[in-house]
């Protein structure tokens, strides 16, 4: 990918991850670590992928992007400011009771398209717009961004079975794959693995990818693109809490907001790691 | 005397789709392989392009009723009763009904009038769940005329509906000059003793109750519910006043539907009135001729007006 775009995603994406921390601390709560790990690639779709306008977030020709593992809020919420769709500022009032930003993903708030938040339904919805779209013979595609324990839910599967049924080849399913959920990790509560193989079963295109590797995504989507016929689940392999050094693959980090001494290590790393990418 | 013509409203609710889909071309169907058994069959040969089957998979025929709408279709999503509400009842509240998206959950079988398939499919549970959904508006036609008028007003109207549709052939209580009007209940006979306020196939029950009554010198108002929710609580309590009591029958459990959405009404009113609730009491159905079964379950005219008498010596 274009090294110029590549170091503007990077930095987007750091300061998305600012956004996400700061909403998490003022909010005190929210999941900061699922948020972080599937980061990367909502700011790639938003800032180098999908045909969206921030003046027109309603435009049925969009392409849609649907949060199935809603609880990420804070970070499509990071993204969509950044990308210019609701002030940066709002960030800060996630989850209070005179914010539009909901604990999960409402389509109240400029940019989003679904509500999401109940495990599992988000990949539903998703195969109703891909289905419109050819319905309609519209050229507008359609993601959604599971969780690795999300799928645990079965109506996943039954959405697996459908979209792969109705040949939804404008549909692109992330699945976050950071090894942990609110109880341990995958292999101690119910495993889910092996997912490549479960999906490629169930008759999608499956790609591997690094979930933090703006080369590795980029090529993902790109081929997903081309690829006719099945819909594509990339497969993401990352790291939950990525980028806040003591969150990462930290179990604990799934739903919990940091303290004072936390938030501000969380920001000095971050500026940091920003002030290098911006030098 | 010629035979009473009997006709199923999931009839009426499959011709009535047909109906729709010549003049809107943004009406899509989706069924849970049940096609033949909901009436979305007659739709599917019409217009086969737009109808899509999901399989039997109804959690994920929901979530894709939604996603369809969110791009600017007109979803009619139908599979059973017990389905629609009971096994899809959280994406219909959080996919469906949170978002407020366009999708008209059309449920047939419900009801203890299912018959010989027994408790596992005869759902008297789902007008309690759909009711307790923000925004969600539950059509329970009384016969065939009113479920055709109720799906062509359901097309116009935007956001979420639930509607009820039943398995059994059941008399018309309208003729083609009736005219739905959205959410406004329908006061079919007027009486001065008592109001009973009927939904679904009971209305025609209610109807040969009236005549029970009028020979022991009771004379009954009959409401025809077809709008649980929202509920015409000004038409009920209007009535309830003028008669001063109210019996209510439902082929659904007493507990949720609309008993309990009018005993609400007539406490809230101000005008307390003796209200007798008939529908299924808190009691799983069983196998058998779906008639034979209502009569068991005291879903007929004979238990209507019994129950009406019982109110009507409640009354001060």
């Amino acid at each position: 990918m274009d090294a110029v775009i590549k170091k503007q995603l990077k930095i987007q994406a750091c300061k998305a991850r600012m956004g996400i921390i700061e909403g998490v601390y003022n909010a005190k709560s929210g999941h900061p670590g699922g948020a972080l790990s599937c980061v990367d690639i909502v700011t790639y779709l938003y800032f180098a992928h999908m045909n969206i306008n921030p003046e027109k977030p309603d435009d049925e020709n969009r392409d849609r992007f649907v949060l199935s593992k809603g609880h990420a809020a804070p970070a499509l919420y990071s993204v969509l400011a950044l990308r210019g769709f609701f002030p940066v500022d709002l960030l800060k009032t996630l989850r209070k009771s005179d914010s539009i930003l909901q604990g999960h993903p409402n389509t109240h708030i400029p940019g989003v398209d679904m509500c999401t938040g109940s495990l599992g339904q988000g990949i539903s919805a998703a195969c109703g717009m891909a289905l419109g779209a050819k319905l309609g013979k519209k050229n507008f595609r359609v993601y959604t961004v599971l969780g690795d324990g999300e799928i645990e839910e079965g109506q996943v599967w039954e959405a697996a079975m459908y979209a792969a049924a109705k040949g939804l080849d404008n549909l692109v399913a992330v699945v976050d794959n950071n090894n942990l959920q609110i109880d341990g990790t995958l292999a101690e509560v119910n495993s889910p693995y092996p997912i490549a193989e479960k999906f490629a079963a169930f008759g999608w295109n499956v790609i591997e990818i690094c979930a933090h590797s703006f080369d590795e995504i980029d090529a993902a989507f790109n081929a997903a693109k081309d690829f006719k016929g099945k819909p594509t689940l990339i497969l993401a392999k990352s790291v939950k809490g990525k980028g806040v050094s003591y969150m990462e693959d930290q179990v604990d980090w799934h739903g919990k907001a940091p303290n004072e001494e936390q938030y501000n290590q969380a920001q000095a790393e971050l500026k940091a790691a920003l002030a290098e990418l911006e030098a | 005397m010629a035979d009473v013509i009997k006709t199923a409203t999931r009839d009426a609710y499959g011709k009535a789709l047909v109906e729709l889909g010549a003049t809107n071309d943004k009406i899509v169907v989706l069924d849970a392989d049940l096609a033949a058994a909901t009436k979305t069959g007659m739709f599917k040969k019409a217009y086969p392009e737009r109808f899509i089957d999901s399989g039997i998979a109804e959690s994920n025929m929901m979530g894709v009723a939604a996603g369809l709408a969110s791009v600017g279709y007109t979803v009619f999503a139908s599979t059973f009763a017990m389905f629609a509400s009971g096994r899809a009842f959280e994406q219909v509240r959080n996919s469906i009904a949170y978002p407020n998206l366009n999708v008209k959950v059309c449920a047939t079988h419900a009801g203890i009038s299912v018959g010989e398939d027994g408790a596992s499919h005869q759902c008297c549970e789902d007008m309690g769940l759909m009711r307790t959904i923000p925004g969600m508006t539950i059509i329970n036609p009384a016969d065939a005329v009113e479920a055709r008028a109720a799906v062509i007003a359901a097309a116009d109207y935007k956001g979420p509906v639930y509607m009820r549709f039943g398995r059994l052939a059941v008399p018309c209580v309208f003729d083609d000059s009736y005219e739905f009007k959205w959410g406004k209940a329908v006061t079919l006979c007027e009486g001065k003793d008592i109001t009973i306020c009927a939904s679904g196939l009971m209305v025609n029950e209610a109807v040969e109750a009236r005549k029970i009554l009028a020979a022991d010198g009771i004379d009954a108002e009959i409401v025809n519910v077809h709008t649980v929710k929202p509920l015409d609580t000004e038409t009920i309590c209007r009535s309830a006043a003028k008669t001063g009591c109210v019996v209510t029958a439902e082929e659904h459990n007493i507990i949720g539907g609309l008993g309990s959405a009018v005993c609400e009404a007539i406490c809230e009113s101000g005008t307390l009135v003796p209200v007798c609730r008939v529908g299924v009491e808190d009691k799983f159905g069983k196998s058998g001729p779906a008639v034979e079964l209502l009569h068991i379950f005291g879903l007929d005219a004979a238990n209507i007006a019994a129950k009406a008498k019982q109110a009507v010596a409640m009354k001060k």
